[in-house]
């Protein structure tokens, strides 16, 4: 079974973001950047996949910079194959943008599951994966929690307000993950060290630039620090009369 | 005349609630550009469509099938993007179903995707406001047209308008095997739940409650005020809560009128998931516990001798 998993570098989710001096883009300067979360699910859920196979080849895509090749070491160090980074120097590029550059490359492999974590936790769009399958015309199944995979078939599970839907689907798939749907293994020594042999190719590739402009970036307004009511269920009172009288929430 | 299209949402043959909030957003952005709202519904045959234009649709388009009672993500792609054919942009609802579904569409159309727009002013260029790192940061954009834009639910609030709302039958296309990923069914819990990303008011617990079973006083709040059950990283990842319930960067961004933080510490993580919800209590027996930062109201105690008492309060309040 051949794999692709498309990975995102992002900052780490308790990072504290802080806006650059041009009012556009955040300071990167003391920012730890790591794997995005969701792809973890998609990296172990791609390993689940193969050893279930008996074998086959995952590789590693992401776009962006040469920074980009950290983040996909780690993907590499929990038990992924090969790597191929995406070269471009557009900065945040649009949705549709990336999705058309990782389709392309995409189609040359010739994958049987093409993975995606559900979103990237910086501009949070929940997109890339859903348009890159329109874009190759694959069946999709996004934010799955779980996933059965045979004979060329699928079974995967998505969860929707108060329920969870059942999707069946052929392959080859475009299937982007949700937490619960594993416990992404944390990398050994052993991979670590083996990671920094596997291949990483490096391809240069043009990126549409979008018509959507980001024209500012700024920080939400600080909340109001509230008041303390008291101390222990004496104070419910106190606070039953706020929400209805002066929140008027109740 | 220019046309926006609202893609509105239905569950088991009836309208969700965010449908309305979709067509308010599109009534603004309409009224903005000097457009019409073109409403359109995909599902079965009888939803009821019929006061649609009391809420700012000038037309209201249907593709009924039998089939598309559950969410067929190639069929409804397909559809909405036929429709939206000449359409100025198109909005949706940030569901689980537009989330899915708006990616799609605006791949088939080749326009701009922005997701998560809380604000959208259409008096010159179309600009909309987002959060981006999970609402650590604001970000304007100016997106051209055409494009697709998704509002998540809570942002937008319904519009009363006299427009006609004329109700048109739009061809379903039989696309034979093309579906090739095909939604079966929807399990849903024996009892009904409410989404923590949909609800009005919202009770999340975190690790200041000992133990799994005391997440009983979360449940009883919640059941009390009518509100959904939420819950902080911490009590997903030790498998106390499903992480459909989880509040934060890596569970669900919710934007309540009312979030009630029992026992959350208030990491940054699980701040940039509800610091947007209109009224915000806390309960944490830390006083410097950083949820008291941004909370409009706290209380210092133990929680399980604070909470059952608000429960009980508020039973009062409404039996009174």
């Amino acid at each position: 079974m051949k794999i692709a998993v498309c990975v995102k570098r992002v900052p780490d989710t308790e990072a504290r973001i802080k806006v650059a001096g041009d009012g556009k883009s955040i300071e990167e300067s003391g920012v730890k950047f790591v794997l995005n979360p969701f792809d973890e699910y998609a990296v172990e859920e791609s390993l689940k996949l193969k050893e279930q196979a008996g074998g086959g080849e995952i590789v590693v895509i992401s776009l962006g910079t040469d920074a980009n090749q950290e983040t996909m070491r780690t993907a590499l160090a929990m038990g992924a194959d090969r790597g191929i980074l995406l070269k471009t120097d557009v900065a945040a590029p649009d949705t549709l943008a990336v999705a058309k550059a990782l389709a392309a490359e995409l189609k040359e492999g010739e994958y049987d599951v093409v993975l995606f974590g559900k979103l990237a936790v910086d501009d949070g769009t929940h997109a890339v994966g859903a348009m890159v399958a329109e874009l190759m015309d694959l069946p999709c199944v996004s934010s799955i929690s779980k996933l059965e995979v045979a004979d060329g078939k699928g079974t995967a599970e998505r969860e929707i307000e108060g329920g969870v839907e059942i999707v069946e689907f052929a392959l080859p798939a475009v299937l982007t993950t949700e937490k619960g749907l594993n416990e992404p293994r944390y990398p050994a020594l052993r991979g670590i060290m083996m990671a920094k042999k596997k291949p990483l190719e490096t391809k240069e590739v043009s990126v549409e630039v979008s018509g959507v402009e980001v024209t500012g970036l700024a920080h939400p307004s600080e909340r109001q620090e509230g008041r303390i009511l008291g101390e222990g269920p004496d104070a419910v009172p106190a606070l039953i009369d706020a929400l209805k009288n002066e929140a008027k929430v109740l | 005349m220019a046309a926006i299209l609202a893609v509105l949402e239905q569950r088991n043959g009836e309208l969700k609630r965010v449908s309305h909030e979709v067509l308010g957003a599109a009534r603004g952005l309409a009224d903005g550009m000097g457009a019409e709202v073109h409403a359109l519904v995909i599902g079965p045959s009888g939803v009821g469509v019929e006061g649609l234009g009391d809420h700012g649709a000038d037309k209201v388009l249907v593709a009924a099938d039998e089939s598309l009672m559950l969410y067929q993500a190639h069929r409804y792609a397909y559809i909405a993007a036929t429709a939206a054919a000449d359409c100025s942009a198109v909005v949706l609802g940030g569901t689980a179903m537009g989330k899915d579904l708006g990616p799609r569409i605006a791949a088939r159309m080749g326009a701009p995707y922005v997701n998560d727009v809380k604000s959208i002013d259409a008096s010159g260029d179309i600009t909309v406001t987002r959060p981006m790192y999970s609402g650590k940061v604001i970000a304007t954009l100016k997106v051209p047209t055409p494009c697709v834009l998704s509002v998540p639910p809570n942002a937008f609030a319904p519009v009363e308008a006299g427009k006609a709302g004329a109700v048109e039958e739009i061809a379903v296309p039989d696309m034979g095997d093309q579906a090739r990923a095909t939604t079966v069914s929807i399990k849903e819990p024996e009892q009904a739940v409410l989404d923590v990303a949909e609800a009005g008011i919202v009770v999340s617990g975190g690790r200041g409650l000992k133990e799994e079973g005391d997440f009983k006083v979360v449940e009883e709040l919640a059941a009390a005020l009518g509100g959904a059950v939420g819950a902080s990283r911490a009590v997903v990842d030790n498998g106390w809560r499903s992480h459909s319930e989880q509040v934060g960067q890596t569970g669900k961004t919710v934007s309540p009128n009312l979030y009630f933080a029992i026992g959350i510490s208030g990491a940054i993580q699980h701040l940039a998931g509800m610091r947007t919800s209109k009224v915000i209590v806390a309960i944490n027996k830390d006083p410097e516990a950083p949820i008291f930062k941004i909370a409009d109201y706290g209380i210092v105690g133990d929680v399980l001798e604070v909470v059952p008492r608000i429960t009980e309060e508020v039973k009062k309040l409404k039996e009174g």
